[in-house]
Protein backbone atom coordinates (compact mmCIF):
# COMPACT_ATOMS: atom_id res chain seq x y z
CA UNK A 1 0.00 0.00 0.00
CA UNK A 2 2.79 2.38 0.95
CA UNK A 3 4.58 1.81 -2.33
CA UNK A 4 1.38 2.34 -4.31
CA UNK A 5 0.71 5.63 -2.57
CA UNK A 6 4.16 6.90 -3.40
CA UNK A 7 3.69 5.96 -7.01
CA UNK A 8 0.28 7.64 -7.19
CA UNK A 9 1.72 10.93 -5.96
CA UNK A 10 4.68 10.82 -8.34
CA UNK A 11 7.10 9.64 -5.72
CA UNK A 12 6.21 12.44 -3.33
CA UNK A 13 5.34 11.22 0.11
CA UNK A 14 3.77 14.31 1.62
CA UNK A 15 3.48 12.95 5.15
CA UNK A 16 7.14 12.03 5.37
CA UNK A 17 8.19 15.37 3.93
CA UNK A 18 6.12 17.19 6.47
CA UNK A 19 7.38 15.08 9.34
CA UNK A 20 10.98 15.76 8.42
CA UNK A 21 10.28 19.42 7.70
CA UNK A 22 11.78 19.27 4.21
CA UNK A 23 10.62 22.13 2.03
CA UNK A 24 10.71 21.43 -1.69
CA UNK A 25 10.53 23.86 -4.55
CA UNK A 26 7.35 23.32 -6.54
CA UNK A 27 6.67 25.14 -9.78
CA UNK A 28 3.29 25.09 -11.49
CA UNK A 29 3.66 25.90 -15.18
CA UNK A 30 0.62 27.50 -16.80
CA UNK A 31 0.54 27.49 -20.59
CA UNK A 32 -3.18 27.48 -21.44
CA UNK A 33 -5.76 30.25 -21.77
CA UNK A 34 -8.39 30.30 -19.02
CA UNK A 35 -11.83 29.36 -20.40
CA UNK A 36 -11.31 27.23 -23.50
CA UNK A 37 -10.09 24.28 -21.45
CA UNK A 38 -10.19 23.33 -17.77
CA UNK A 39 -6.38 23.38 -17.31
CA UNK A 40 -6.11 26.91 -15.86
CA UNK A 41 -8.81 26.43 -13.24
CA UNK A 42 -7.51 23.00 -12.27
CA UNK A 43 -4.01 24.42 -11.87
CA UNK A 44 -5.29 27.22 -9.68
CA UNK A 45 -7.13 24.77 -7.42
CA UNK A 46 -4.05 22.59 -7.07
CA UNK A 47 -1.97 25.67 -6.27
CA UNK A 48 -4.40 26.74 -3.53
CA UNK A 49 -4.34 23.28 -2.01
CA UNK A 50 -0.55 23.12 -2.24
CA UNK A 51 -0.40 26.19 0.01
CA UNK A 52 -1.55 24.00 2.93
CA UNK A 53 1.66 21.93 2.71
CA UNK A 54 4.03 24.82 3.49
CA UNK A 55 6.20 24.19 0.46
CA UNK A 56 8.12 26.69 -1.66
CA UNK A 57 5.53 27.25 -4.40
CA UNK A 58 5.90 29.31 -7.54
CA UNK A 59 3.77 29.81 -10.63
CA UNK A 60 5.09 30.32 -14.14
CA UNK A 61 2.99 31.80 -16.92
CA UNK A 62 4.06 31.14 -20.50
CA UNK A 63 2.38 31.14 -23.89
CA UNK A 64 -1.42 31.44 -23.64
CA UNK A 65 -1.06 30.97 -19.88
CA UNK A 66 -0.42 34.72 -19.62
CA UNK A 67 -4.07 35.26 -20.60
CA UNK A 68 -5.06 33.74 -17.25
CA UNK A 69 -3.92 36.86 -15.41
CA UNK A 70 -4.96 39.55 -17.84
CA UNK A 71 -7.06 42.41 -16.49
CA UNK A 72 -10.67 42.98 -17.49
CA UNK A 73 -12.08 39.45 -17.65
CA UNK A 74 -15.90 39.45 -17.65
CA UNK A 75 -17.42 36.00 -18.00
CA UNK A 76 -21.05 36.63 -17.18
CA UNK A 77 -22.22 36.24 -20.76
CA UNK A 78 -20.52 32.86 -21.24
CA UNK A 79 -21.97 31.68 -17.91
CA UNK A 80 -18.62 30.50 -16.57
CA UNK A 81 -17.15 31.56 -13.25
CA UNK A 82 -14.60 34.35 -13.58
CA UNK A 83 -11.75 32.98 -11.49
CA UNK A 84 -9.26 35.70 -12.37
CA UNK A 85 -9.82 37.55 -9.04
CA UNK A 86 -8.57 34.45 -7.25
CA UNK A 87 -5.01 35.04 -8.49
CA UNK A 88 -5.05 38.17 -6.34
CA UNK A 89 -5.80 35.98 -3.30
CA UNK A 90 -2.56 34.03 -3.74
CA UNK A 91 -0.58 36.63 -1.81
CA UNK A 92 -2.74 35.90 1.25
CA UNK A 93 -1.84 32.23 0.81
CA UNK A 94 1.86 33.23 0.91
CA UNK A 95 2.27 32.37 -2.74
CA UNK A 96 4.13 35.37 -4.02
CA UNK A 97 6.43 33.97 -6.68
CA UNK A 98 4.65 34.59 -9.96
CA UNK A 99 6.91 34.45 -13.00
CA UNK A 100 5.93 35.56 -16.50
CA UNK A 101 7.96 34.97 -19.62
CA UNK A 102 8.56 38.23 -21.48
CA UNK A 103 8.58 36.62 -24.93
CA UNK A 104 5.05 35.28 -24.34
CA UNK A 105 3.84 38.77 -23.40
CA UNK A 106 5.60 40.30 -26.42
CA UNK A 107 4.10 37.79 -28.85
CA UNK A 108 0.64 38.76 -27.61
CA UNK A 109 1.14 42.52 -27.55
CA UNK A 110 0.93 42.59 -23.76
CA UNK A 111 2.97 44.24 -21.03
CA UNK A 112 3.20 43.83 -17.27
CA UNK A 113 0.65 46.65 -16.90
CA UNK A 114 -1.99 44.47 -18.53
CA UNK A 115 -1.75 41.90 -15.72
CA UNK A 116 -3.93 41.87 -12.62
CA UNK A 117 -1.27 40.67 -10.17
CA UNK A 118 2.28 41.70 -9.38
CA UNK A 119 4.63 39.42 -11.28
CA UNK A 120 8.27 39.07 -12.08
CA UNK A 121 8.77 39.31 -15.84
CA UNK A 122 11.77 37.40 -17.12
CA UNK A 123 13.39 36.24 -20.35
CA UNK A 124 13.10 32.70 -21.73
CA UNK A 125 16.63 31.98 -20.54
CA UNK A 126 15.87 33.19 -17.01
CA UNK A 127 12.69 31.13 -17.03
CA UNK A 128 14.65 28.03 -18.05
CA UNK A 129 17.03 28.62 -15.17
CA UNK A 130 14.15 29.10 -12.74
CA UNK A 131 12.59 25.82 -13.93
CA UNK A 132 15.81 23.88 -13.66
CA UNK A 133 16.22 24.95 -10.03
CA UNK A 134 12.93 23.33 -9.00
CA UNK A 135 12.53 20.02 -7.23
CA UNK A 136 9.17 19.40 -8.87
CA UNK A 137 7.69 20.97 -12.01
CA UNK A 138 4.00 20.38 -12.67
CA UNK A 139 2.61 21.39 -16.05
CA UNK A 140 -0.87 22.51 -16.92
CA UNK B 1 16.63 19.41 -16.66
CA UNK B 2 14.80 17.03 -18.99
CA UNK B 3 12.11 18.56 -21.19
CA UNK B 4 9.57 16.21 -22.75
CA UNK B 5 7.37 17.12 -25.72
CA UNK B 6 4.67 14.76 -27.01
CA UNK B 7 2.67 16.72 -29.57
CA UNK B 8 3.29 17.22 -33.29
CA UNK B 9 4.81 20.60 -34.12
CA UNK B 10 2.15 20.83 -36.83
CA UNK B 11 -0.63 20.55 -34.26
CA UNK B 12 0.40 23.24 -31.78
CA UNK B 13 3.24 25.55 -30.74
CA UNK B 14 4.49 23.50 -27.80
CA UNK B 15 7.75 22.47 -29.45
CA UNK B 16 8.49 26.11 -30.31
CA UNK B 17 7.87 27.12 -26.72
CA UNK B 18 10.05 24.34 -25.40
CA UNK B 19 12.89 25.21 -27.77
CA UNK B 20 12.57 28.91 -26.93
CA UNK B 21 12.85 28.28 -23.19
CA UNK B 22 15.06 25.22 -22.98
CA UNK B 23 17.01 25.43 -26.24
CA UNK B 24 19.87 27.37 -24.76
CA UNK B 25 19.68 26.22 -21.16
CA UNK B 26 22.61 24.80 -19.25
CA UNK B 27 22.35 21.03 -18.76
CA UNK B 28 19.07 20.74 -20.61
CA UNK B 29 17.93 17.77 -22.67
CA UNK B 30 14.87 17.51 -24.87
CA UNK B 31 13.05 14.24 -25.47
CA UNK B 32 10.55 13.94 -28.29
CA UNK B 33 7.85 11.32 -27.77
CA UNK B 34 4.58 10.30 -29.41
CA UNK B 35 3.59 12.72 -32.21
CA UNK B 36 6.47 15.05 -31.36
CA UNK B 37 8.81 12.61 -33.13
CA UNK B 38 7.66 14.09 -36.45
CA UNK B 39 9.82 17.08 -35.50
CA UNK B 40 12.82 14.74 -35.59
CA UNK B 41 12.38 13.90 -39.27
CA UNK B 42 14.63 15.20 -42.06
CA UNK B 43 13.08 17.81 -44.30
CA UNK B 44 10.28 18.80 -41.95
CA UNK B 45 9.94 22.55 -41.55
CA UNK B 46 11.18 22.42 -37.94
CA UNK B 47 14.48 20.79 -38.86
CA UNK B 48 16.52 23.99 -38.72
CA UNK B 49 15.09 24.91 -35.32
CA UNK B 50 15.97 21.49 -33.95
CA UNK B 51 19.46 21.62 -35.42
CA UNK B 52 19.98 25.11 -34.01
CA UNK B 53 19.59 23.89 -30.43
CA UNK B 54 21.52 20.66 -30.88
CA UNK B 55 24.85 22.36 -30.33
CA UNK B 56 23.79 23.47 -26.90
CA UNK B 57 21.38 20.82 -25.60
CA UNK B 58 20.97 17.12 -26.21
CA UNK B 59 17.98 16.06 -28.28
CA UNK B 60 16.50 12.58 -27.99
CA UNK B 61 13.57 10.81 -29.62
CA UNK B 62 11.72 7.77 -28.34
CA UNK B 63 12.52 4.98 -30.79
CA UNK B 64 9.29 2.96 -30.41
CA UNK B 65 7.31 6.09 -31.33
CA UNK B 66 9.66 6.90 -34.22
CA UNK B 67 9.35 3.40 -35.61
CA UNK B 68 5.60 3.20 -35.08
CA UNK B 69 5.18 6.28 -37.25
CA UNK B 70 7.54 5.08 -39.99
CA UNK B 71 10.07 7.81 -39.31
CA UNK B 72 13.01 5.47 -38.63
CA UNK B 73 14.86 6.13 -41.89
CA UNK B 74 14.39 9.88 -41.84
CA UNK B 75 15.72 10.86 -38.44
CA UNK B 76 17.84 14.01 -38.39
CA UNK B 77 21.48 13.14 -37.76
CA UNK B 78 22.61 13.80 -34.23
CA UNK B 79 19.27 13.10 -32.58
CA UNK B 80 19.81 10.23 -30.18
CA UNK B 81 17.38 7.35 -30.02
CA UNK B 82 16.24 5.91 -26.70
CA UNK B 83 14.00 2.96 -25.92
CA UNK B 84 11.73 2.82 -22.88
CA UNK B 85 14.63 1.85 -20.63
CA UNK B 86 16.59 4.80 -21.98
CA UNK B 87 13.61 7.06 -21.28
CA UNK B 88 13.68 5.96 -17.64
CA UNK B 89 17.45 6.50 -17.51
CA UNK B 90 17.03 10.05 -18.84
CA UNK B 91 14.46 10.87 -16.17
CA UNK B 92 16.72 9.41 -13.50
CA UNK B 93 19.86 11.18 -14.76
CA UNK B 94 18.33 14.65 -14.69
CA UNK B 95 17.58 16.56 -11.50
CA UNK B 96 14.01 17.26 -12.63
CA UNK B 97 11.79 17.16 -15.68
CA UNK B 98 9.02 19.11 -17.30
CA UNK B 99 6.38 17.63 -19.58
CA UNK B 100 5.30 20.33 -21.99
CA UNK B 101 1.55 19.78 -22.34
CA UNK C 1 -31.47 18.84 -4.93
CA UNK C 2 -32.29 19.68 -1.29
CA UNK C 3 -33.99 22.98 -0.60
CA UNK C 4 -34.62 25.10 2.47
CA UNK C 5 -37.63 27.34 2.93
CA UNK C 6 -37.07 30.78 4.41
CA UNK C 7 -39.74 33.48 4.51
CA UNK C 8 -41.94 31.59 2.07
CA UNK C 9 -39.18 31.25 -0.55
CA UNK C 10 -37.22 28.11 -1.47
CA UNK C 11 -33.45 28.06 -1.72
CA UNK C 12 -31.40 25.23 -3.20
CA UNK C 13 -28.56 23.73 -1.17
CA UNK C 14 -26.07 20.93 -1.77
CA UNK C 15 -26.13 17.66 0.19
CA UNK C 16 -24.15 19.24 3.01
CA UNK C 17 -26.46 22.24 3.28
CA UNK C 18 -24.32 24.83 1.50
CA UNK C 19 -26.34 27.36 -0.47
CA UNK C 20 -26.08 26.74 -4.22
CA UNK C 21 -26.66 30.28 -5.42
CA UNK C 22 -24.55 32.76 -3.49
CA UNK C 23 -26.48 35.65 -5.01
CA UNK C 24 -29.72 34.52 -3.31
CA UNK C 25 -28.27 35.02 0.15
CA UNK C 26 -29.72 37.57 2.56
CA UNK C 27 -29.47 37.99 6.32
CA UNK C 28 -32.69 36.09 6.85
CA UNK C 29 -31.24 33.09 5.01
CA UNK C 30 -28.01 33.48 6.99
CA UNK C 31 -29.97 33.48 10.25
CA UNK C 32 -31.86 30.34 9.16
CA UNK C 33 -28.61 28.53 8.26
CA UNK C 34 -27.19 29.59 11.65
CA UNK C 35 -30.12 27.97 13.46
CA UNK C 36 -29.52 24.77 11.47
CA UNK C 37 -25.87 24.91 12.59
CA UNK C 38 -26.99 25.58 16.18
CA UNK C 39 -25.01 28.82 16.24
CA UNK C 40 -26.51 31.72 18.15
CA UNK C 41 -25.61 34.75 16.08
CA UNK C 42 -24.14 37.82 17.80
CA UNK C 43 -22.62 40.95 16.22
CA UNK C 44 -19.22 39.18 16.45
CA UNK C 45 -20.60 36.27 14.43
CA UNK C 46 -22.06 38.59 11.81
CA UNK C 47 -18.75 40.43 11.61
CA UNK C 48 -17.02 37.20 10.55
CA UNK C 49 -19.84 36.19 8.21
CA UNK C 50 -19.79 39.59 6.54
CA UNK C 51 -16.01 39.45 6.31
CA UNK C 52 -16.26 36.10 4.52
CA UNK C 53 -18.79 37.50 2.07
CA UNK C 54 -16.53 40.42 1.32
CA UNK C 55 -13.55 38.10 0.89
CA UNK C 56 -15.53 35.93 -1.50
CA UNK C 57 -16.72 38.94 -3.41
CA UNK C 58 -13.12 40.13 -3.82
CA UNK C 59 -11.45 36.81 -4.63
CA UNK C 60 -14.19 34.37 -5.70
CA UNK C 61 -13.09 31.72 -3.20
CA UNK C 62 -13.73 30.93 0.43
CA UNK C 63 -10.41 31.32 2.24
CA UNK C 64 -8.56 28.46 3.89
CA UNK C 65 -8.70 28.78 7.68
CA UNK C 66 -5.07 29.90 7.97
CA UNK C 67 -5.69 32.61 5.40
CA UNK C 68 -8.95 33.63 7.06
CA UNK C 69 -7.38 34.11 10.50
CA UNK C 70 -4.55 36.16 9.03
CA UNK C 71 -6.89 38.35 7.00
CA UNK C 72 -9.28 38.86 9.92
CA UNK C 73 -6.38 39.84 12.16
CA UNK C 74 -5.38 42.44 9.61
CA UNK C 75 -8.88 43.83 9.14
CA UNK C 76 -10.54 43.45 12.56
CA UNK C 77 -7.58 43.44 14.94
CA UNK C 78 -5.02 40.95 16.19
CA UNK C 79 -7.20 39.80 19.10
CA UNK C 80 -9.63 38.38 16.53
CA UNK C 81 -7.04 37.06 14.10
CA UNK C 82 -6.54 33.65 15.64
CA UNK C 83 -8.25 30.32 15.33
CA UNK C 84 -9.16 30.24 19.03
CA UNK C 85 -11.40 33.28 18.61
CA UNK C 86 -13.00 31.88 15.47
CA UNK C 87 -13.55 28.44 16.96
CA UNK C 88 -15.22 30.01 20.00
CA UNK C 89 -17.69 31.66 17.66
CA UNK C 90 -18.06 28.64 15.37
CA UNK C 91 -17.23 25.55 17.44
CA UNK C 92 -17.59 23.09 14.56
CA UNK C 93 -15.09 24.96 12.42
CA UNK C 94 -15.20 28.48 11.00
CA UNK C 95 -14.68 27.15 7.50
CA UNK C 96 -17.58 24.76 7.75
CA UNK C 97 -20.03 26.81 9.78
CA UNK C 98 -19.25 30.45 9.01
CA UNK C 99 -18.95 29.78 5.27
CA UNK C 100 -22.22 27.90 5.28
CA UNK C 101 -24.00 30.69 7.16
CA UNK C 102 -22.45 33.23 4.77
CA UNK C 103 -23.88 31.31 1.83
CA UNK C 104 -20.44 30.44 0.43
CA UNK C 105 -19.32 27.14 -1.04
CA UNK C 106 -17.17 24.89 1.12
CA UNK C 107 -13.58 26.21 1.10
CA UNK C 108 -10.94 24.51 -1.06
CA UNK C 109 -8.56 22.45 1.00
CA UNK C 110 -10.38 23.18 4.24
CA UNK C 111 -9.72 21.11 7.32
Amino acid sequence: MGAEMTEATGGIDFEDEEASGVVKKFMFVNRKAPYGTIYALEALEVVLISAAFDQDVSLAFLDDGVYQIIKGQHTKAIDVKNFSPTYRALEGYDIEKLYVEKESLDQRGLTEDDLLVDVQVMSSAEMAKMMSEQDIVISF
Amino acid sequence: MLHIVNKSPFENQTLDSCLRVAGNAEGAAILLTEDAVFAASKGNSNESKIKAVMGKVKVYALWPDVEARGMQDRVIEGIKMVDYGGFVDLVAEHSNCQSWL
Amino acid sequence: MPTIEVGGKNYETDEEGYLINLGEWNEEVGAYLAIEEKVEMTPSHWEVVNFLREYYNDYQIAPAIRVLTKAIGKKLGAEKGNSKYLYELFPYGPAKQACKIAGLPKPTGCI
